[in-house]
């Protein structure tokens, strides 16, 4: 697990979600520091990094796999992380962007942007809209699951530390609780 | 009295109660969702399943299964907890459980066996399926996505209401509760409004109108209250 100062090489990526869960990672607050001192953080939205790297131990990953980037993205994580973390219910379940599932895609794009041109049909600026937002894990092989919208502080705490002690990377009873 | 054996303790029945009835008054706990104190068993969701081991570790739900004499029950090895598990993961790929928009939330047995029995994720594809809401209702709200088929409302409807609104249309993954043979809900001729219903719900399917996100909250057992009440024919 080790690179730069035998460090864990952590990276957060933020899908088809609302940036709730990385909220709820910022809760940890003064834990922070602490994670600060065992972890370096390689890839996130709040790094200033444009590809993401090579040889990452651990992902968090927040949102549905909901566009053409989304898909090529956790394909490039997966590949590139010793271990993939679905955070969320997003991401553990499709949750709220799943929520136009049942709708055909073109039909969700017209509603929302209309009649003239419309984003997201067809690749373009705006990455190709999928015709389903799908949980993580049935994009690519998934090691962990952290349940919530979002997830709370203390039991994305208690995941960190299971991760980082080596233990196995299941929560149990509440910590299994959705929404 | 039948004696019997659950987990390894001497339990006793009384002729007549259920393998679930014998091992509750004994303290056993064993998951159920479609069963419900006061209405009858059905033994459709399967999540009750106990092994016989005396029947050649036959599996039989247990809220259906009369105790036996000699009968050696097991409620929770390692096979038992993998099939429960199975049958929560193909509940929640059915239909569209969004628990954090759900007017259960917190309050919904579905998500708390999901705590019980230690499902983190859903190995099977979800179906995503496309279900009308139906807010007809003057007093409540009925949205199949959180349908998980049970047939309590529809128990409860008929058997201690009596007024037998609710009832089961279609087959397979594809069935749905429905009022009066289908149509909306508040066009119902037979609904007497009573929401006898919405309190054996389980989960958030069947709802009070006005109610926001985890705001219903349910008294289920409400049904075995009416029906001690009722005098024995």
């Amino acid at each position: 697990m080790s690179e730069a100062k035998g460090k864990v090489r952590v990276a957060t990526v933020w899908l088809s979600g609302c940036s709730g869960c990385h909220m709820s990672l910022l809760d940890l607050d003064e834990r922070l520091l602490e994670l600060a001192r065992k972890v370096e953080l390689v890839y996130s939205p709040v790094v200033d990094i444009k590809g993401f790297p090579d040889g990452v131990d651990v992902t968090f990953v927040e949102g549905a796999v909901g566009n053409a980037e989304h898909l090529h993205l956790i394909q490039e994580i997966r590949k590139k992380s010793r271990l993939v973390v679905a955070l969320g219910d997003c991401a553990v379940t499709g949750n709220v962007p799943s929520m136009r599932n049942p709708i055909p895609r073109e039909e969700v794009l017209h509603e929302v942007y209309g009649e003239g041109e419309v984003p997201g049909l067809e690749e373009g600026e705006v990455p190709k809209l999928l015709p389903r937002a799908l949980p993580l894990s049935m994009v690519v092989p998934v090691d962990g699951f952290l349940h919530g919208c979002p997830p709370p502080a203390e039991r994305i705490w208690r995941f960190i530390q299971r991760l980082l002690s080596g233990e196995a990377l299941t929560l149990s009873g509440e910590d299994l609780r959705f929404g | 009295m039948i004696t019997l054996e659950i987990d390894g303790r001497t339990v006793q029945a009384r002729p007549g109660q259920t393998i679930l009835e014998a091992a509750r008054a004994a303290g056993i706990r064993i998951p159920t969702l479609c069963y419900l104190e006061g209405l009858s068993p059905r033994g459709s969701c399967r999540l009750c399943l106990v092994e016989v081991a005396n029947w050649n570790g036959k599996l039989v739900p247990a809220c259906a299964t009369p105790a036996e004499e000699g009968m050696r029950v097991v409620t929770g090895s390692q096979r038992l907890k993998e099939l429960r598990r199975m049958v929560l993961e193909l509940l929640f790929a059915e239909r569209n459980h969004i628990c954090s928009i759900c007017v259960s939330n917190g309050h919904c047995e579905l998500q708390d066996l999901a705590c019980e029995l230690g499902m983190d994720a859903v190995r099977f594809p979800y179906r995503f399926p496309g279900l009308s809401l139906d807010a007809s209702h003057e007093k409540f709200v009925y949205d199949p996505n959180r349908c998980v088929l049970c047939g309590r409302c529809v128990r409860a409807c008929s058997e201690v209401e009596g007024a037998m609104t609710w009832g089961f249309a279609g087959r397979g993954v594809n069935t749905l509760v429905e009022p009066d043979l289908g149509g909306p809900w508040g066009e119902s001729e037979t609904c007497t409004g009573c929401g006898k219903c919405v309190q054996a719900c389980p989960v958030g399917a069947l709802a009070e109108r006005g109610v926001a996100t985890a705001e219903q909250e349910k008294r289920p057992q409400v049904l075995a209250e009416v029906t001690e009440r009722r005098p024995r024919v």
